[in-house]
């Protein structure tokens, strides 16, 4: 019984920091990884975007998502910035499939 | 008594067989199958072949016919005043705005730039047939040389080009009053235009009808979702238009917009209003739209420079 406790006050000082040099760790990676994480979100926004502009399609919304990503971004607020982009990108890619969805939809609403 | 097998089955009347049975059986089967699959192809092949062709009068008809159908107490010409045929309140109180009409200042304008002289002495007059003066009602028209829809408002700021003045902006005021003007000596002449028998002039007008129906925006509206299954109801304070004549009251006054607005700015604000991003003013689409709404008004007269709320 005497031996076991100091051994596991032990464990326990090593184990915190450890843990705290862990929580830094990740931390500092995931604040770099987030102006990337914004980057790769707005570059697939924007190529989304693009596609629906060749398809004559573009939503004023994605336009919008995208212009609030770029503010917050500017401003260093990556994680509102990228959830932003990924919000352009999903409108961005809903007006795709809208546009390639009525290449033969529109002839069901067509006065015959 | 005598059983009698019946003479359909009796052995003499079973013909000859000049070949086994079993060969005439796989061959017809043969044949049954390639008439078969021929059938299938030709049913397949010809009404997708016959949707596709662009049939303007058809659908002409068909389209005068849904609205008064959809509209019985309506007189056909009425179609012109959109909402006010449909309104009865509405219809009122714009009788009385036409004693002092919201256009007046515009289609005063419009006269003025329609005959001052350019800075090399020519003018509008001399761009156009009969001098521009009640011809509104054969825009737009299909230009078989270019292989394109010509609209006024092309053909007026080409006019400009042509004697070295700059074009006008297709969704201003200067561009709705010289079309206001030109529309009020055509008021009353019926729609006329016409669909050359020209593969593109089809094209044209099959393009114009697609965008007509086509569904777009974050609302996921058509222009038919508002003026051909939506006319006479309400969409906040405005009360829709049918889509029968909805051109033929172009250049309008809007209250909303505080001014005139031509038939560019018409598209344009309907793409936005559907959170959709509007093509550039005059683009091909928007042309073969205007052609092809005008085209199934056709016999309509001219009811421009019109007001609407």
């Amino acid at each position: 019984m005497t031996t076991t406790k100091p051994r596991a006050q032990m464990r326990i000082s090593i184990s915190w920091p450890v843990a705290l040099l862990l929580v830094a760790g990740t931390a500092s990676v995931r604040a770099a990884g987030s102006e990337t994480d914004f980057r790769v979100a707005y570059a697939a926004a924007e190529a989304a975007d693009q596609q629906a502009s060749r398809l004559r399609n573009q939503w004023t919304v994605t336009a919008a998502a995208l212009a609030e990503a770029k503010r917050a971004a500017d401003k260093g607020d990556f994680d509102r910035a990228t959830a932003s982009a990924k919000e352009a990108e999903a409108l961005a890619k809903a007006s795709i499939f809208q546009a390639t969805n009525e290449i033969d939809a529109w002839k069901q609403l067509e006065i015959r | 008594m005598k059983f009698r097998m019946p003479r359909s089955l009796s052995p003499e009347r079973v013909p000859a067989s000049p070949k086994p049975a079993t060969e005439v059986s796989v061959r017809s089967r043969i044949h049954f199958a390639l008439a078969a699959l021929a059938a299938l192809a030709l049913s397949t092949l010809q009404p997708a072949g016959a949707a596709d062709t662009p049939d303007p009068a058809a659908d002409a008809k068909a389209f005068r016919d849904y609205f008064v159908n959809k509209f019985p107490n309506v007189k056909l010409e009425d179609f012109v005043n959109g909402p006010y045929a449909l309104d009865g309140d509405m219809r009122r109180q714009w009788e009385e705005k036409e004693q002092f009409p919201p256009y007046e200042f515009s289609l005063e304008m419009g006269k003025e730039m329609f005959a001052k002289p350019f800075n090399n002495g020519k003018r509008y007059a001399d761009c156009f047939e009969n001098q521009g003066i009640g011809i509104k009602q054969t825009y737009p028209y299909f230009d078989e040389r270019e292989g394109k829809v010509v609209t006024l408002e092309l053909a007026l700021n080409r006019c400009r080009e042509k004697n070295g003045e700059a074009v006008l902006s297709y969704v201003g005021d200067e561009m709705a009053a010289l079309t206001a003007y030109m529309a009020f000596t055509s008021r009353g002449r019926p729609f006329a235009i016409k669909v050359p028998d020209d593969p593109r002039a089809l094209e044209a007008y099959q393009n114009g009808k697609r965008y007509f129906y086509t569904r777009r925006g974050q609302l996921n509206f058509s222009c038919a979702t508002c003026h051909v299954q939506n006319p006479g109801e309400r969409m906040r304070a405005e009360v829709l238009a049918p889509a029968l004549g909805i051109l033929n009251a172009m250049p309008i006054y809007r209250s909303e917009w505080g001014g005139m607005g031509t038939i560019s700015r018409r598209f344009t604000t309907c793409n936005s209003q559907i959170r959709g991003v509007p093509l550039e003013p005059q683009a091909e689409e928007y042309r073969d739209l205007e052609y092809y709404l005008s085209y199934v008004s056709n016999g309509l007269p001219i009811a421009g420079p019109g007001a609407r709320p």
